[in-house]
C-alpha cells in the first residue's frame, strides 16, 4: 500500500511538469502544416503601428480584415472571423511579411498605394460598392459620404454609406479615412477620430497644426470627382501630399 | 454561441495534449504526434458539435495517434532507445540529478509507463499526466467508467512491481 502511494505521488508530480514552452513551440509550427494540407482558412497576427496595435487577418484570397486593437476586442474580432469565414483561424505571423512591409512603408510616408491582394468577402451589396469606390480615392485626396454614395448608385444614401464605411473590414488599406462630411467636417471613424486625423495628416491632407481640416480650401462640393481617376498626380493632389512625399524621399 | 476560433481551442488544450503525448510516446515522437493530432482536429473542427467536450475529444485523437506511433515502433527493427527526457546533451547522470532533483526521475517513470499494454498505459497517462476523472478516461478510451478504472488499477499494479524507490 505504501509503495502504491509512493508511485502515485511520483506519477502525479511527473504529470505536473510545465510543458508550456515546448507545446507553444510545436503549436507555433502548426500553421505551416495546416497550410500545406489546405486547412489554414484564416491566418492572423498583430502588428504595431502609429495607430496602435492592429490585428490583421488574411485568407488564401488576400487581406480580409484589419482591426484597431485599441478600439475592438481581439477575441471579438477572431470570433467574428470564425463565424463569418471559417473556425479554422490560426495565428501565423510568418504569412504577413508583405502586409507588414507595406504598412511600414505607408506609415513612413514612402508608400502611397497598397499592392496587397484583398478579400472582400466580409462586405456585400451597397456596402461593398461604397468601399470599392473608396478604395480608388487616391492618397492625399478626399471624398464625401454623399459622393461615394452617389458613385455606388444611391444618391440619397450618404448615411448608409457612412455606416458601410464605419464597418469597413479593411481600414487603412481601403482608405475610408479619406471620406469626410460634405460640409468639410471630419465625419466619423471606426478606429477612433484621432486615428483618422493621424492618417490624414500623414497623407498631407490636413496640416500638422491642430484643429479641423482645412475647411477653407476644400469646403463644400469637393474639388475631386467622386472617384478621382488614377492619374491623380497632376490634377487632384491633396495639397500637402506632394510636399510630404518629397520631404521624406 | 458559435464554434470558437481554432487558435483559442489550440491555446486552451495544447499543454494537455503535449503532456499526454510526452508521457505516452516520449519526447522524441511527441512533436510529430502533436502536429498530427491537431491537424486531424482541424480537419474535423468546422463540423464539430457545439456541445462537445473538447478536452475529451482532442485527447481521444491524441490517444489514437499515440497508438499508431506505438504500432509503428513495434514494427520497426531497431526501436528508438529510451533516453532520459529532460536531459540535454551532457547534462546526464549524477550532476543532472543534483541540478534537477526529482524531475530527473520523471522521464524514467514515463518510460516504464510506456511499457504497459495500450489501454493500461493510456489510462495511467490520462489519470496522472492529464488529470482526468475516470468517466472521462472511459470516454477517451471508448470504454465504460468501470473498465477505465480497471485498466488504471491493473496498470498501476504492473508499475508497482517494477518501480521501486
Amino acid at each position: 500500500m505504501g509503495s502504491m502511494k509512493n508511485l502515485e505521488t511520483a506519477l502525479a508530480r511527473a504529470g505536473r511538469t510545465d510543458v508550456s514552452a515546448a507545446s507553444g513551440a510545436v503549436a507555433g509550427r502548426l500553421a505551416d502544416r495546416a497550410a500545406n494540407d489546405g486547412l489554414l482558412d484564416v491566418a492572423y497576427t498583430t502588428l504595431d503601428s502609429p495607430v496602435g496595435p492592429v490585428l490583421v487577418a488574411a485568407t488564401a484570397r488576400g487581406l480580409v480584415r484589419i482591426s484597431f486593437s485599441d478600439c475592438y476586442d481581439h477575441d471579438d474580432v477572431l470570433a467574428e472571423l470564425s463565424e463569418r469565414i471559417s473556425p479554422r483561424v490560426i495565428e501565423a505571423p510568418s504569412y504577413f511579411d508583405a502586409v507588414k512591409l507595406e504598412l511600414e512603408e505607408y506609415f513612413q510616408g514612402r508608400r502611397t498605394r497598397f499592392g496587397l491582394p484583398l478579400d472582400w468577402r466580409l462586405t456585400g451589396g451597397f456596402g461593398r460598392r461604397v468601399l470599392k469606390r473608396t478604395a480608388k480615392i487616391p492618397y492625399g485626396g478626399v471624398s464625401t459620404y454623399k459622393e461615394v454614395a452617389e458613385a455606388a448608385g444611391s444618391p440619397r444614401g450618404a448615411r448608409a454609406a457612412g455606416n458601410a464605411l464605419g464597418s469597413n473590414p479593411i481600414p487603412i488599406v481601403v482608405p475610408c479615412h479619406r471620406v469626410l462630411h460634405s460640409g468639410g467636417g471630419l465625419g466619423g471613424y471606426g478606429g477612433g477620430l484621432d486615428n483618422k486625423v493621424l492618417l490624414l495628416k500623414l497623407e498631407g491632407t490636413i496640416g500638422d497644426a491642430a484643429g479641423p481640416p482645412a475647411k477653407g480650401t476644400r469646403s463644400g462640393p469637393s474639388p475631386l470627382p467622386p472617384v478621382a481617376p488614377r492619374g491623380r498626380r497632376g490634377r487632384s493632389p491633396g495639397p500637402g501630399s506632394r510636399g510630404r512625399s518629397s520631404r521624406t524621399e | 454561441m458559435s464554434v470558437q476560433p481554432f487558435q483559442t481551442f489550440l491555446d486552451q488544450y495544447r499543454d494537455d495534449v503535449y503532456r499526454f503525448l510526452v508521457a505516452s510516446v516520449g519526447r522524441q515522437e511527441a512533436d510529430d504526434c502533436f502536429q498530427e493530432t491537431f491537424l486531424s482536429a482541424m480537419r474535423a473542427y468546422p463540423r464539430l458539435r457545439r456541445d462537445s467536450n473538447l478536452r475529451s475529444w482532442v485527447l481521444t485523437i491524441a490517444h489514437r495517434k499515440a497508438l499508431d506511433t506505438h504500432r509503428a515502433n513495434g514494427r520497426r527493427p531497431v526501436p528508438v532507445p529510451d533516453v532520459p527526457e529532460r536531459a540535454g546533451g551532457e547534462a546526464c547522470g549524477e550532476a543532472y540529478r543534483e541540478a534537477y532533483g526529482e524531475a530527473a526521475h520523471d522521464g524514467e517513470l514515463w518510460a516504464e509507463v510506456r511499457k504497459l499494454p495500450g489501454k493500461q498505459r493510456a489510462a495511467v497517462v490520462l489519470r496522472f499526466a492529464s488529470d482526468l476523472p475516470h468517466d472521462e478516461i472511459g470516454r477517451v478510451l471508448g470504454c465504460s467508467q468501470d473498465a477505465a478504472r480497471r485498466n488504471l488499477h491493473e496498470g498501476l499494479e504492473k508499475l508497482r512491481s517494477t518501480w521501486d524507490r
